[in-house]
């Protein structure tokens, strides 16, 4: 396993998660003690061990391709924080 | 008082219109009223709407509608992480703002099917983070039995409540431990079925290959009876697996003459407190007397589960919790781009815990750390599912204590993280395993008097021995019968 200190920045960026530099000392610290636990996981040879997902006993679940009804279109809305015109309104994505 | 009642006392007195439905509901608004002040088990409830559907109910009951519908005119309150159609849901976090659910979880439906009054949001520790309660954002929740001490979480709401006689059997979800162990501190019944037994259609997902929704009940009988209410395959939900759903409650038949009950030698830990301990021993002496037979089994792989789960746990979840960007639903704080809303809305959305849990999933997913942790771990999980699968060729049932203390203080442990993970380490394995659980009253310590839970571990969609085995015990115990004052 890889050494036990997080770019706590970098990591952060990919979670879309914004922090204070007072949350990132902390989590930093926080997750190199909790890292440093998880290490014991180094002393299992998995070389010949298959991983497990989840425990269900079922493969490729499928359903009939059939047309179903389903939230209306106004339910869907209702929680959105902002909304115009039957859309969700979002920041402009484009130039 | 009406709302001190069990599940199947209750029922039988509606049934034959000793009391109504109306009556019960009022005695639970009641006690709300007179306790939950203290004990903070309710983020909020709608009280006029829970007494109109019991209107519904007395009127149900009046035409002897009771031999159909099993939970007719039966209060049950429900954990905040469950879509109950036009209630609010918020995962006792921030980031869903005023979220209205516009459906009903497939529990939901199957309980308003059979009758119940669902009604009541109970707190939580934030989108099920948690083993207290003090990850909620609407305040800590409080034991019923020690005002200064946690009531374990994360569905601490669901079992203080029940403890408390505010509702007469309540729902909570189980990823890590999260039903047994409040359950155990809390002194009620908890269970968390085989992973695929429940439909999780309309649960909030933490860790999808490991949550599984669970009853909170005054007893064994009221547990078997929510289970089988709540089971069976959904079209919606592609993991709940298509088993005959059997009648639990005929399963209670009181013998346990012959099963073989095991003793696993690797939870007998340092960490493990005495007066657990002792309790958990008199648990098992009471088995032998009831004609079981205790065999020593193995779980060699029990020291990596908590390791095991914060990597697999945190990883699912930080994949499941990207859905919360402030786009569709919930809270929003806005920003010049899409990337700078959702990283705002999600850094002033979220509590501590659950920003934690996120970085630690996303680092153990991101590239160049994937196989290092994500994979080992899965690896890892195959082992501890192995052991249990050994261990059960050997014994019907596994014994265990539900947690290594009773309830502690209130930020005792919220200081240090890893300290709290590592109090799950009796429940985890469980949900690794896909295996059903439950937790039972087993004693209590002396001083201060808090309550001890008895684990009980079965095979795959073994619910009906887990529960015959768990009443035996019960039965033969006075531990549930004791009310915590208020």
């Amino acid at each position: 396993m890889a050494s036990a200190e997080i770019d706590v920045k970098y990591v952060a960026h990919l979670a879309r998660l914004a922090l204070t530099p007072a949350e990132e000392k902390q989590l930093g610290a926080q997750l190199g003690n909790i890292l440093g636990y998880i290490e014991k996981l180094r002393e299992l040879d998995v070389s010949r061990v298959e991983p497990t997902a989840h425990a269900v006993p079922l493969v490729n679940v499928t359903r009939a391709d059939e047309i179903r009804s389903s939230l209306s279109h106004a339910d869907a809305l209702r929680n959105a924080p902002k909304q115009g015109g039957g859309l969700f309104v979002v920041p402009k994505i484009v130039e | 008082m009406l709302n001190q009642l069990t599940l199947s006392e209750l029922t039988a007195k509606l049934a034959n219109r000793e009391v109504s439905a109306r009556a019960a509901m009022q005695a639970c608004l009641d006690q709300i009223a007179r306790v939950d002040g203290k004990i903070h088990a309710f983020i909020s409830y709608d009280a006029t709407d829970a007494l109109a559907q019991a209107d519904v109910a007395d009127r149900e009951l009046a035409q002897g509608g009771r031999t159909a519908r099993c939970l007719l005119g039966v209060p049950v309150a429900v954990k905040d992480v469950l879509c109950v159609k036009n209630q609010p849901l918020n995962c006792a976090s921030k980031i869903l703002g005023n979220f209205i659910s516009p459906y009903d979880a497939t529990v939901i439906e199957k309980l308003k099917a059979a009758g119940a009054i669902v009604f009541g949001r109970l707190n939580m520790d934030e989108f099920a983070m948690g083993s207290s309660t003090e990850n909620s954002a609407f305040g800590t929740t409080k034991n019923p039995w020690d005002l200064t001490r946690i009531p374990g979480g994360s569905s601490g709401g669901s079992a203080a409540a029940v403890a408390a006689d505010e509702c007469i059997a309540s729902l909570g979800s189980d990823t890590g431990g999260s039903i047994r162990q409040p359950a155990a501190l809390c002194g009620c019944v908890g269970l968390k079925p085989t992973y695929g037994r429940i439909s999780r259609y309309g649960l909030v997902a933490f860790a999808s290959s490991l949550d599984q929704i669970g009853p909170f009940t005054k007893d064994v009988r009221d547990a078997a009876t929510l289970l089988g209410v709540m089971s069976g395959v959904d079209p919606r939900d592609s993991t709940s697996v298509p088993q005959p759903v059997p009648d639990y409650a005929a399963a209670l038949t009181g013998d346990i003459k012959g099963l073989k009950l095991g003793l696993p030698k690797e939870y007998m830990i340092g960490g493990l407190d005495a007066e657990v301990k002792a309790a958990v021993d008199a648990a098992v002496k009471k088995f032998t007397g009831l004609g079981a037979e205790i065999v020593e089994i193995s779980l060699p792989h029990t020291d990596y589960a908590v390791a095991t789960y914060y990597i697999i746990a945190t990883a699912e979840a930080s994949a499941n919790l990207a859905r919360f960007d402030g786009i569709r639903y919930g809270a929003r704080v806005d920003g010049a781009d899409p990337i700078e809303l959702y990283s705002k809305t999600r850094g002033a959305g979220f509590g501590p815990e659950v920003k934690r849990r996120i970085i630690l999933g996303t680092y153990v997913l991101s590239s160049g750390y994937h196989d290092a942790y994500y994979l080992h771990a899965q690896k890892v999980r195959t082992l501890i599912r192995h052991d249990f699968l050994q261990a059960f060729e050997q014994c019907d049932a596994i014994v265990t204590p539900t947690t290594p203390t009773a309830a502690f203080k209130i930020g005792e442990k919220s200081a240090d993280p890893l300290q709290m993970y590592l109090s799950d380490i009796f429940t985890i394995s469980c949900n690794l395993a896909g295996i059903p659980g439950i937790s039972v009253p087993c004693g209590f310590t002396k001083n201060p008097r808090l309550p001890v839970g008895l684990q009980l571990l079965g095979r795959p969609f073994g619910e009906e021995s887990l529960l015959k085995i768990a009443h035996a015990y019960e039965q033969a115990t006075p531990w549930h019968k004791e009310k915590a004052a208020i």
